[in-house]
């Protein structure tokens, strides 16, 4: 049996750490596009952002099935320690998976093995935290919708490099829909349904 | 500070967390109600448990609060929830609205304009728009599945037919980023196109019936009309007795029984302000006006 010394910790502070992610986390939501910082220090097994990490110790608990990618459940390391730190089952089911974590983005499954809600419940839906290459160097992404004013501009390296074209299902769908957290490192950035892209450039 | 009885805010961990991930959702689906598992919280329904379990779950040590009731910094509801927050966050507290970052209300929003990075927590009795028209949740639910609003035109409509104009003074119907109704709360009418493009982040909490519902910053919120009678908002046609204010919403205050009545702005904050930079109205208690005794 695995001692559970050999895990990474959790939060330093459990409960003030997870009020300041909280906020980041909030903050990118309510404005799409923005890049947040997530201050807290905060342990993580292989594979996993710090950003991930934070958040996944913030929002995951016994009431959030997540669903793990082939990357993040490669090895028994972030399943181990999501159990241990949140208490969050682990499903292999995506479609009733409250969040995803994506570890390796460019093999993203298509969206629709995620759950989108129901008209009278679009908030049943799955939450994909994406683990990307840059979200400070890249390519420019012009976004606009709620939360934004006039258009705002978001330059990162995204996998898959088309995920705003596959997103674009949640303008269909709203209410229903996929949200999306972009991490890279420590920063995040928030894609909610009502996000939608107007131009992209190099 | 921290009564060592609590953990700070007052809710535990978990709690937080359901309500912190109803409130991302309610800000990704702007205008719907997320429902929550609301607590009982240390204060009766109808005293804002919603809006206070919203702020509980939000508020970090660096936050400053500010709480209003009916627009006034200086009320029991306001009082005893800055002083709540006070001992189990010891968050800093203010009554300038231009200083604080989180700023719970009861039923109205601040007259000086809000900016980004505020967040207004509205406390909310009924957060269904539809209730009095369609009493079943099953009913309502589907109604907005379906985006089907007529029944508020309906609703509207009748109040022109018997009164010649829409004659719903709060709580007036909006809706947000052109596809949920929703219930501002029974603000009135006068602060709705105050939500429309807020730069501030505002988030609805309704704890008797257990929703939770957001409209990001720069939102499109709408108050419903009709082209014929396009909304219009209303505010009593005198200036401010005691700053003089020509611009922000008025309580009637009654000073007698002989039918003598004053007007007085209802943001108390935005009034003493004026005050203070000398501002005055009829009935101002300016120095000039008192007079000596004996």
């Amino acid at each position: 049996m695995t001692t559970v010394a050999e895990l990474p910790a959790g939060f330093a502070d459990k409960v003030l750490s997870a009020q300041s992610t909280f906020r980041s986390v909030m903050d990118a939501m309510a404005r799409p596009g923005s890049v947040q910082r997530v201050t807290a220090s905060v342990g993580a097994p292989d594979g996993m952002m710090r950003g991930a990490a934070a958040i996944a110790l913030t929002l995951f608990d016994h009431d959030t099935p997540i669903w793990l990618d082939a990357a993040m459940s490669a090895t028994p390391d972030v399943a181990k320690w999501l159990k241990f730190h949140a208490s969050a089952p682990v499903v292999a089911d995506s479609s009733i998976a409250s969040f995803a974590l994506i570890g390796d983005a460019k093999n993203l499954p298509a969206l629709d093995r995620f759950a989108f809600g129901s008209n009278e419940y679009p908030d049943r839906s799955t939450t994909l935290i994406l683990q990307v290459e840059s979200l400070t160097q890249g390519p420019t992404f012009e976004v606009k919708g709620p939360g934004i004013d006039g258009t705002a501009l978001l330059q990162a390296t995204l996998q898959p490099r088309d995920l705003f074209q596959r997103l674009t299902i949640n303008e269909a769908l709203f209410p229903r829909g996929i949200d999306v957290v972009l991490v890279h490192d420590d920063l995040i950035v928030a894609i909610p349904r009502t996000t939608r892209l107007v131009a992209s450039g190099a | 500070m921290n009564a060592p009885a609590y953990n700070f805010a007052y809710l535990d961990e978990q709690t937080k967390r359901m309500i912190r991930r109803a409130i991302l959702k309610a800000i990704a689906i702007p205008g719907y109600q997320v429902p929550f598992a609301s607590r009982e919280m240390p204060m009766p329904y109808g005293w804002g448990t919603g809006g206070v379990q919203v702020t509980a779950a939000i508020l970090g040590p660096q936050d400053v609060l500010k709480v209003i009731d009916q627009g006034s910094d200086d009320t029991t509801n306001a009082i005893s929830i800055r002083k709540f927050f006070g001992k189990t966050a010891g968050v800093a507290t203010t009554t300038a609205t231009s200083d604080a970052t989180v700023i719970q209300t009861r039923h109205r929003i601040p007259e000086a304009p809000l900016h980004a990075g505020q967040v207004l927590v509205y406390q909310v009795p009924i957060p269904e728009p539809l209730r009095f028209l369609e009493p079943r949740e099953t009913e309502t639910r589907r109604m907005h599945a379906l985006a089907e609003y007529g029944l508020m035109h309906v609703k509207l409509y009748e109040d022109i037919a018997r009164f010649g104009h829409i004659a719903t003074s709060y709580a007036y119907p909006v809706k947000v980023n052109a596809r949920y109704v929703m219930d501002p709360s029974p603000t009135p009418k006068f602060d709705n196109p105050k939500m429309d493009n807020c730069p501030a982040l505002q988030l609805f909490g309704a704890g008797r019936e257990k929703r939770i519902y957001a409209i990001p910053p720069h939102t499109d919120v709408v108050s419903l009309d009709f082209e014929d009678h396009p909304f219009t908002r209303y505010r009593f046609d005198a200036p401010c007795a005691l700053c003089g204010a020509g611009d922000s919403y008025l309580d009637e205050i009654v000073t007698d029984d002989k039918g003598g009545r004053m007007f007085v702005c209802s943001d108390t904050d935005y009034c003493e302000s004026r005050q203070l930079a000398g501002h005055r109205g009829s009935e101002s208690a300016a120095p000039h006006k008192e007079r000596a005794h004996g």
